[in-house]
């Protein structure tokens, strides 16, 4: 008999092939043209817009939308693209709910924002095919990145658009970073991410070594002397654990590794999932994974959160996204115990509340049935390599500067800004017009 | 990118885009900030004599009509000429052309219609180092009272007298503004050419009452319970600039004279339909009033996208390519057939193009129980309409009919020849062989 949504315990192919389709299709498809005219025509064109502000890449969004709106998209994709290279990526992924489109001044009026996101990809899908960009003269500085996520990709190009040679390193099989290995599939369908890599590399200049991890072989202290500058990017390689009894049986594993998987698998028919699945977080990757599980086949998914919702990282889109998939939401309750026989069977929670002492256990306590248990509650940073911190993550200036001279760094490991693929390719970008204006001397 | 460089009577700026002379071009602030923001050139606000400055109302000066969401599509306005003190802008003209050599700086005049007014203030804008004059025989409101503006461009014979005077007077490039306020804009354009105007600039505002105020019972905009007729501008008014621009390309005793065409370009396409009529570069007013300086970045990439489309590597490239297709009515092929169609897939069934054609006089689209739209052919007669009303874009289109097809209203077989108006039988001058061809 085939699996199904009740199949007890961990299993693959619960749902109709087709129904793997259907589940994992683009979450907010190609504007037409049609649809492309009229979100375009929304837009005000205002002074020293908001929404710009808002951008962590500062793309000039008024001036995009109008060049959508008088058929040049174009001229619209450079508007974007001269800011942010991966435009066509963080116009899927970007939660644009709580940046440009918080702000646009449609939201302040009608509660309605322009649709940037979608236009802004509108327009970066006219000019997906051959590379837009071109190198200055070669200046014969070579600079080491290290990681090829948005922040390595984003500095990589900028350098190479510069005259620079570029050598970028990646501990994993391939480029990326968590564009390939980390957002939600339903965000980025049809190979975008890869597709976009392959297309931003072809600007030439840029030698991707993979399989090389800094820490493990290459060490910075080499990378210094070798290269004329060096911009870390290595974002967060660690997993916080959930320090409760039973977290080591089987069943019980992290959400990103999970969602690793989902994106890597070439046949989600044939990817297990519980059939009751608990997700602990409160996080983009906790909704992500929760969602996937669901669209899997799970037959129950609840999304487990320690706070109230307000305190959520997710955004309200984000909780509606996985309510409406069926995710059912759980806040004010933090992990106890797992329990099961070798594998898990059930999690156990306490209730929690907020007072003058933070958060505190009510006393009571309340079990979930779970064949599977994922952690979304933070990732880390591996290894800083002997650089200062500040907080967890490695202390850099505005433009990237490390406390080692001659390093820069960007992205999730570094300080400052949100854990976001827009900030990391924003990051990458400053640092690399530092890098530039270094070694030229200006 | 396609290099944008224009020059227009030996006049060089890095593009064909101009701020024509109205409040935005009133000040070196604003001047500065525009040439920083891109924009090629400006025509300075318009001059008038020294002396005591011209007085501007204080109550509202502008009157707008909107299209859907409160978009500006026509703007009117009552203002004079600048109202700054003579000395003033020419002081800072030549600050400003000397910091910007390579942007084009021209300066608007228009003093009472005597020579030696003339001769005087010429001598002065040649002290700023300008690049050439345009002189403002345009504004329709107050000035024309005082026998200036509109008051000189409305009279050719003193079109022509004014601009001999500036030419004998100086060596400066003319540019003469035209007043669109007048019923064959042949006349003054000729008379500017005869009295040696190097260019022709158009056109200015248009005499208008943009709406009134039924409480009051008073045209806005009201100042004080009354109001005036002012200039419009704005979106609005292309259509009619673009028809004076052509006739002056196309007429034989105008056709070389270069033009600056001015009147509702908003976007980049409208600068591009502008000079393929015979323009040399445009001036923009109403936009830049409306959306800021910064608009003019969308002009310059989407200018330069479309001219790399297209192959063209300079902006003289495509100037005029559409003047000689400019012609009379009874020049038009009344054998070409064209029939719409409706695109099902886009259709999204509003039912404006049955409303338009069932109620104008065709009753050529059908309407199933289903709603769906279809064009009967034996009815339809190609009047676009339907594609006019269709809220999609590119979702009606004409099909043009090929030679040997039927067109099902008439029966006709169409021929692979033309026939015009002054061919066709129903013309009783018509040529009698063209009619027995078609066996009519
Ligand atoms: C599940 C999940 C979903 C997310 N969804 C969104 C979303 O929808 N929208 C959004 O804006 N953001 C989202 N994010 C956040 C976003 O993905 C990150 O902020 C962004 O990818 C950070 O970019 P980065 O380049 O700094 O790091 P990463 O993308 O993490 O890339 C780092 C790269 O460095 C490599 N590396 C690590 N250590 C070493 C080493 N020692 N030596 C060599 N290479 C090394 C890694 O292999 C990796 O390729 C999500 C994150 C997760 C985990
Ligand atoms: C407020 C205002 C003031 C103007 N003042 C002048 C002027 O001083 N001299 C002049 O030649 N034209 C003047 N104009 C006309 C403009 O230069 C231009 O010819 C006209 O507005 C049409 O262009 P547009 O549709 O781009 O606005 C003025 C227009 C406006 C709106
Ligand atoms: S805030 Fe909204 S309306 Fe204003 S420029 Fe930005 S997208 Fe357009
Ligand atoms: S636009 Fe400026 S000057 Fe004009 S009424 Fe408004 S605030 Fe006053
Ligand atoms: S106007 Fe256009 S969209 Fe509306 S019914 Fe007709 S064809 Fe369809």
């Amino acid at each position: 008999m085939p699996n199904s949504q009740s199949t007890p315990g961990i299993a693959a192919g619960r749902l109709e092939s087709q129904a793997y389709q259907d589940n994992f299709t683009d979450l907010h498809p190609r504007l037409d043209d049609h649809e492309a005219l009229v979100a375009a025509d929304r837009c005000y064109f205002c002074h020293d817009a908001p929404c710009m502000e808002a951008c962590p890449t500062t793309i000039d969004i008024p001036l995009f939308i109008r060049q959508i709106a008088t058929g040049t998209a174009e001229s619209a994709a450079m508007t974007i693209l001269n800011q942010n290279i991966l435009g066509g990526m963080c116009a899927r992924v970007c939660p644009t709910e709580t940046l440009c489109e918080e702000v646009c001044v449609r939201e302040t009026a009608e509660g309605k924002p322009v649709e940037i996101g979608r236009l802004q990809r509108y327009a970066t899908d006219t000019v997906m095919g051959a590379h837009p960009f071109t190198r200055a003269a070669a200046t014969g500085k070579t600079i080491a990145v290290v990681g090829a996520g948005p922040a390595g990709l984003s500095a990589a190009h900028r350098l190479a658009m510069h005259g620079h040679d570029v050598v970028m390193y990646d501990a994993r099989s391939k480029a990326g970073g968590l564009n390939e290995f980390g957002i939600a599939s339903y965000k980025s369908v049809d190979g975008f991410a890869t597709r976009e890599v392959d297309w931003l590399l072809s600007i030439g200049g840029i030698t991707v070594k993979l399989g090389q991890a800094l820490g493990n072989g290459l060490q910075l202290d080499e990378l210094s002397k070798r290269y004329d500058a060096v911009f870390l990017a290595i974002g967060l390689t660690g997993v916080n654990a959930l320090r409760c009894d039973g977290e080591d049986k089987d069943g019980v594993l992290d959400a990103v590794d999970f969602i690793e998987e989902l994106r890597q698998s070439s046949d989600l028919n044939t990817l297990p999932v519980g059939r009751h699945v608990v997700v602990i977080g409160g996080g983009m990757t906790a909704v992500d994974a929760a969602v996937q599980a669901k669209l899997l086949g799970a037959e129950d998914v609840s999304l487990v959160y320690r706070r109230g919702r307000d305190r959520m990282n997710a955004s309200p889109f984000e909780q509606d996204l996985a309510a409406s998939k069926g995710v059912r939401i759980i806040t004010h309750a933090a992990p106890k115990a797992v329990h099961g026989n070798g594998a898990v069977a059930e999690i156990e929670f306490a209730y929690t509340q907020d007072g003058p002492d933070g958060l505190t256990e009510t006393g009571e306590t309340f079990r979930l049935k779970a064949d599977q248990v994922m952690k979304a509650i933070g990732q880390r940073l591996g290894d800083a390599n002997g650089l200062d911190l500040d907080g967890n993550k490695i202390a850099v200036t505005d433009t990237g500067r490390t406390s080692r001279n001659g390093v820069w760094a960007g992205g999730d490991c570094a300080s400052g800004g949100d854990d976001l693929t827009v900030t990391a390719v924003a990051e990458g970008r400053d640092a690399a017009q530092d890098i530039h204006a270094t070694l030229m001397g200006g | 990118m396609a290099d944008l460089h224009s020059t227009f009577l030996g006049i060089d700026s890095p593009n064909p885009f101009w701020l024509a002379s109205a409040p935005p071009t009133d000040k070196e602030y604003n001047v500065r900030r525009a040439f920083e923001a891109g924009w090629g050139g400006v025509v300075w606000k318009t001059l008038g004599e020294a002396g005591p400055p011209v007085v501007n109302v204080n109550g509202p000066r502008y009157g707008a009509i909107f299209g859907a969401d409160r978009r500006l599509l026509g703007l009117n306005n009552i203002e004079l000429i600048t109202d700054r003190p003579l000395e003033v802008n020419l002081e800072e003209i030549t600050r400003v052309k000397r910091d910007y050599p390579d942007h084009a700086v021209i300066v608007s005049l228009m003093v009472p219609c005597e020579e030696e007014p003339w001769r005087k203030i010429l001598n002065e804008v040649e002290l700023t180092g300008a690049d050439g004059v345009e002189l403002n025989f345009g504004c329709p409101h107050g000035m024309a009272e005082r026998g200036m503006g509109a008051a000189v461009g409305q009279v050719p014979e003193y079109i022509e007298m004014v601009t001999g005077w500036v030419k004998k007077h100086s060596n400066l490039p003319c540019i003469v503004k035209l007043t669109p306020n007048i019923s064959n804009i042949l006349m003054p354009a000729e008379a500017a050419l005869r009295g040696g105007a190097d260019a022709v600039s158009l056109i200015n505002t248009i005499n208008s009452i943009t709406s009134v105020n039924l409480d009051a019972m008073s045209p806005e905009p009201m100042i004080d319970g009354m109001g005036t007729h002012g200039g419009y501008c704005g979106p609005a008014v292309k259509p009619i600039a673009m028809n004076m621009v052509a006739e002056i390309a196309r007429n034989k005793a105008t056709s070389g004279l270069p033009i600056s065409a001015i009147g509702g370009v908003t976007t980049w396409r409208d600068a591009a339909e502008f000079m393929a009529l015979g323009a040399a570069n445009v001036q923009v007013c109403t936009a830049a009033m409306t959306y800021g300086f910064k608009v003019v970045q969308e002009m310059i990439s989407g200018l330069s996208q479309w001219m790399d489309e297209k192959g063209h590597t300079s902006t003289a490239d495509f100037v005029g390519l559409a003047t000689p297709n400019v012609t009379d009515w009874q020049h038009l092929n009344l054998d070409h057939v064209t029939k719409a169609v409706i695109n099902q897939d886009d259709c999204i069934k509003c039912g404006r193009c049955f409303a338009a054609c069932e109620d104008t006089s065709h009753q050529a689209i059908e309407m199933s129980d289903d709603r769906t739209f279809t064009v009967k052919e034996d009815e339809c007669v190609a009047c676009n309409l339907c594609v006019n009303v269709c809220p999609v874009e590119s979702c009606i289109t004409m099909r043009t009919l090929e030679p040997g097809e039927v067109d099902e209203r008439t029966g006709m077989i169409i021929p692979e020849t033309k026939r015009t108006w002054l061919q066709h039988p129903n013309n009783p001058s018509a040529d009698p062989n063209m009619c027995i061809v078609r066996g009519q």
